[in-house]
C-alpha cells in the first residue's frame, strides 16, 4: 500500500479499496446476491443541441458501474446495481416518452437526470405521475419547482411534489454572485442586460423575483431593451441602447451563438464594457475557446471546480482528481457538467442504501428526502433553511461561485474570483476589468 | 444617425442571409430541387474549414480553398451517387433525400467532432471596423461578407449567362429532353450545379462561422433565412435572392430598433407581405 504514491495511483486505490470493501460485503451473503437487483434509468441529452450537458456521462457513467460493479449493500441485501440510459435527442417530448420507456419497460426504481429544464422537467413530471422517484440537478431550482406547478405565476397555489427532487443553486444565487463580482471593480454600476425570451431569459428580467429589484437596491442602474428571440443575427438595437446608457457592465444569460454575434458585433461598434458577466453562453472551456482572445476576463457563474474542496462520497476521489480523469481518459478539458453527473449517483446509492426496500418507490423517495450528505459538488441536504420552506421539502441548494475566464498562453482556464456566499470555496483571484 | 445605422446593418445581415441562400437558389433554379439538407451543407463544410484551419494548421484562406475543392466534388458525387436516382416527375422522393441527409450529416457531426459549439478564428479581423463617419462603425468581417455575396453573384451571373456551361444550364433548366437532343448530358450538368452550389456554401460557411458559434445541430435554424430569402427575392433568379436577403435583414434591424422582441417576427412579416403582394417574389426569374 505504501507504494503508491503518485495522485493517480492513489484516485486508482481509492476505487480499488471502495470495490474490495463492497466486495467484502458481498461475500458475506453470495447466494442471495445473484436475484437482487437495483435497476437505475438516467436520461440525458446525448444528440441535438443540449448535447455539450451530456458530453461527459461516458466517462462518468464507466466509472460509477466500476465503483458498483461487485454491488451495493442494501439493508443486509447486495443488489446489483444496473444502470438503463436513455437519449432525449434534446427534446422534451423525447425525454417524456423515454421516462415513460423506464418505467414501464425497464421497470427502474430510480430515476436521475441532469441537463437543463427541457430535459429535467418532463422526466420529472413522469415520474410524479407513475410515482417513480426522481433525482435531478443542473438547473437553477425555480425552472424545477415553479415552473412545473400547475400554476407558476400563483405561489398560493404551488405544491410540495412527493416523488421529485432536485438540487442546485437557485436565481437568488447567481443575482448575488454578480453582483458581487461588480462590486470588485470601479464602474459606474450601469448595467446593459441581454435576456431573452425564453424561460431563463424571463426569470432574469422578472420584475419580482429577477434582477430588477435587486439591482434597484444595490444601487445600479439598468438597462433591459427587451426579450430578443435565441439565435438572433444582429445585436446592432441591444448596442445602440447600451451605449446610450453608457452600460460598463453588460450582464445576460445567452445561448454561445448569440453571445459571439452581441460579442463581436459590440467591439465592431466601439461598445467597450469594463465587465461582461454571462451564464449559459461560456459554460464549457470550447465555447471560451471558441472566442478567441476576446475571451479573455469575461466571468461567469462557477457551480463546480476542479478546486472546489470537496470529494466523492461514493469513491473517496477528489474534484481535482476526477476532472484529471476525465482529462486523461477524454484528451478534453474538464468541464462543470461532470461533477453533478457524478454526484447525481452519490445522492442515488445514498438514498438507496438508506431505503429499507430499494424497490419500494415511496421508502425510495422518502429516503432521498431525508438525504444529508457532503458530495463532490458539495453539501447536499433537503428540508434546509436556505430554501424558502414551500420549496424546502423537494429541493436543497449547492453553493455557487464566480469566476473569470483567464487567458494563460493559448488555453482558458477558470479563476474564481467571487465567494461571498461560499467561503469554503477557495478565491483564485481578485476581479479585473476588462483590457 | 440611428436610422442609418439600423439600415446599414440590416444590409450587412441581408449579406450573410444572401450568402446563405446563393447555393439553394442555385440548385433550385437548375433543376427544381429543393434541398432541405442545405443548412447541413454550410455547417459541414464550417466544419471542414475548422479541421484545416485547427488541425493541420492552415490559414483561414487556404482552408477556405481546399473546403471549396472538397464541396464541389461531395457535391458532384451526392447529385451522381443519390440524387440523380431519384429525380423525376414527383418532386417527394428528393425532398425526403435531402431530409434523411440532413439528419445523416448532423449525427455524422455529432459522432466525429462532439456537441461543442466551434467558431472559425479570424483573429483581429473579427472585432475590427471602420467608422465611416462619426458613430457609424461599420464591422469589416461583415462588409466583407456583403462584398463577398456580391461577388459570387457576378461571377455566377457570368457563368450563367457567357459561357457555354451556363448555356447548357440554363438549356438544362428550360427542357431537360430537348437538351439532350442537343448533345447536352444532363446528368452531368446537374452534378456540375449541385457541385457548385456547395461551393458557394463554403462562402457562406466561414461568413457565418466568423460571425457567430456554429455546432453540428445548427443547420436547420438556419436554413429557415435562407428559403425566405429565395422566396422573397423570386424563385431562380439570383440577384433576386440578395435582395431577398437585404429585405429579411433589415426588415429584423428596424423590427429590432422597435423592441428587440419583434426582430425575428419583423423579419418574418417581411416575407408574408412580399408573399402578399408579389407571389412570384420581387425578382422572379423570367422562365419561370
Amino acid at each position: 500500500m505504501t507504494r503508491i504514491i503518485s495522485p493517480l495511483s492513489r484516485r486508482r486505490f481509492l476505487q480499488a479499496a471502495g470495490s474490495a470493501a463492497l466486495a467484502g460485503s458481498s461475500l458475506s451473503a453470495p447466494a442471495l446476491a445473484a436475484g437482487k437487483v437495483v435497476k437505475i434509468g438516467y436520461v440525458s441529452p446525448k444528440s441535438g443541441p443540449l448535447a455539450a450537458f451530456a458530453e461527459a456521462d461516458d466517462f462518468v457513467l464507466a466509472e460509477f458501474r466500476k465503483a458498483v460493479k461487485d454491488g451495493v449493500k442494501i439493508g443486509g441485501n447486495v443488489y446489483q446495481v444496473e444502470l438503463v440510459t436513455k437519449d432525449s435527442q434534446s427534446n422534451p417530448n423525447r425525454a417524456a416518452e423515454v421516462t415513460k420507456e423506464l418505467i414501464t419497460r425497464d421497470n427502474v426504481g430510480l430515476v436521475l437526470v441532469g441537463a437543463t429544464p427541457e430535459t429535467n422537467n418532463p422526466v420529472a413530471t413522469q415520474c410524479e405521475i407513475e410515482q417513480i422517484p426522481c433525482i435531478s440537478t443542473v438547473a437553477p431550482w425555480q425552472t424545477n419547482f415553479i415552473a412545473r406547478q400547475a400554476k407558476p405565476g400563483d405561489p398560493a397555489s404551488w405544491k410540495p411534489f412527493e416523488y421529485t427532487f432536485h438540487y442546485f443553486w437557485g436565481l437568488e444565487d447567481v443575482i448575488g454572485v454578480f453582483t458581487g463580482m461588480w462590486k470588485q471593480v470601479a464602474t459606474n454600476k450601469s448595467v446593459g442586460a441581454l435576456f431573452p425570451n425564453d424561460g431563463d431569459g424571463n426569470a432574469w428580467g422578472d420584475k419580482v423575483v429577477g434582477f430588477p429589484p435587486v439591482l434597484a437596491k444595490e444601487g445600479f442602474k439598468l438597462t433591459d431593451p427587451g426579450r430578443f428571440q435565441n439565435l438572433t443575427d444582429d445585436f446592432s438595437a441591444q448596442i445602440a441602447a447600451f451605449r446610450g446608457a453608457d452600460a460598463e457592465i453588460v450582464t445576460g444569460v445567452v445561448i454561445p451563438p448569440d453571445f459571439t454575434t452581441f460579442w463581436n458585433q459590440a467591439q465592431q461598434k466601439g461598445l467597450k464594457p469594463k465587465v461582461v458577466s454571462v451564464a449559459k453562453a461560456l459554460l464549457f472551456p470550447v465555447t471560451v475557446q471558441a472566442l478567441g482572445k476576446n475571451g479573455h476576463n469575461i466571468s461567469t457563474e462557477v457551480w463546480w471546480t476542479p478546486s472546489h474542496p470537496y470529494k466523492s462520497s461514493l469513491t473517496g476521489i477528489s474534484a481535482a482528481d476526477l476532472a484529471k480523469g476525465y482529462e486523461q481518459a477524454t484528451g478534453k478539458q474538464w468541464t462543470q457538467p461532470i461533477g453533478f453527473v457524478h454526484s447525481l449517483f452519490e445522492v442515488a446509492v445514498d438514498s438507496l442504501k438508506r431505503a429499507a426496500d430499494p424497490s419500494d418507490g415511496a421508502a425510495v423517495a422518502k429516503a432521498i428526502g431525508a438525504t444529508k450528505l457532503e458530495t463532490i459538488v458539495g453539501p447536499v441536504a433537503f428540508g434546509a433553511a436556505n430554501v424558502p420552506p414551500f420549496a424546502a421539502k423537494n429541493i436543497a441548494k449547492t453553493p455557487l461561485v464566480g469566476g473569470q475566464w483567464r487567458l494563460a498562453g493559448d488555453k482558458y482556464s477558470m479563476v474564481i474570483t467571487e465567494n461571498g456566499a461560499a467561503p469554503q470555496i477557495p478565491l483564485g483571484g481578485a476581479m479585473q476589468a476588462l483590457a | 444617425m440611428a436610422v442609418i445605422d439600423t439600415l446599414v446593418q440590416g444590409a450587412l445581415l441581408g449579406g450573410v442571409y444572401a450568402l446563405f441562400a446563393l447555393g439553394l437558389s442555385l440548385i433550385f433554379g437548375v433543376m427544381r430541387l429543393v434541398n432541405l439538407a442545405h443548412g447541413d451543407f454550410i455547417v459541414l463544410a464550417a466544419f471542414i474549414v475548422l479541421v484545416g484551419a485547427t488541425s493541420f494548421g492552415l490559414s483561414l484562406p487556404v482552408a477556405t480553398l481546399i473546403a471549396v475543392v472538397a464541396m464541389f466534388c461531395l457535391g458532384f458525387a451526392l447529385q451522381r451517387l443519390v440524387l440523380e436516382a431519384v429525380l423525376g416527375e414527383d418532386i417527394m422522393p428528393p425532398l425526403l433525400i435531402t431530409f434523411g441527409l440532413s439528419i445523416v450529416i448532423q449525427n455524422g457531426l455529432l459522432l466525429g467532432f462532439g456537441a461543442d459549439s466551434r467558431r472559425l478564428d479570424a483573429g483581429a479581423f473579427e472585432t475590427r471596423s471602420l467608422e465611416v463617419v462619426q458613430g457609424l462603425n461599420v464591422g469589416l468581417a461583415p462588409l466583407l461578407a456583403l462584398i463577398v455575396a456580391i461577388a459570387v453573384i457576378l461571377l455566377l451571373q457570368l457563368l450563367f449567362y457567357r459561357t457555354a456551361l451556363g448555356r447548357a444550364f440554363r438549356a438544362t433548366s428550360d427542357n431537360p429532353e430537348i437538351a439532350q437532343l442537343m448533345g447536352i448530358d444532363h446528368r452531368n450538368i446537374y452534378a456540375v450545379a449541385v457541385g457548385i452550389s456547395l461551393a458557394v456554401s463554403v462562402i457562406a460557411a466561414v461568413a457565418f462561422g466568423i460571425r457567430a458559434n456554429f455546432d453540428p445541430a445548427i443547420g436547420p435554424a438556419r436554413l429557415l433565412y435562407a428559403f425566405e430569402a429565395v422566396i422573397i427575392g423570386g424563385l431562380g433568379s439570383l440577384w433576386g435572392t440578395l435582395a431577398g436577403g437585404m429585405v429579411l435583414g433589415i426588415a429584423q434591424t428596424v423590427g429590432a430598433r422597435i423592441d428587440p422582441e419583434w426582430q425575428i417576427l419583423a423579419g418574418h412579416l417581411a416575407f408574408l407581405l412580399v408573399l402578399f403582394l408579389q407571389p412570384r417574389g420581387l425578382f422572379p426569374a423570367r422562365r419561370a
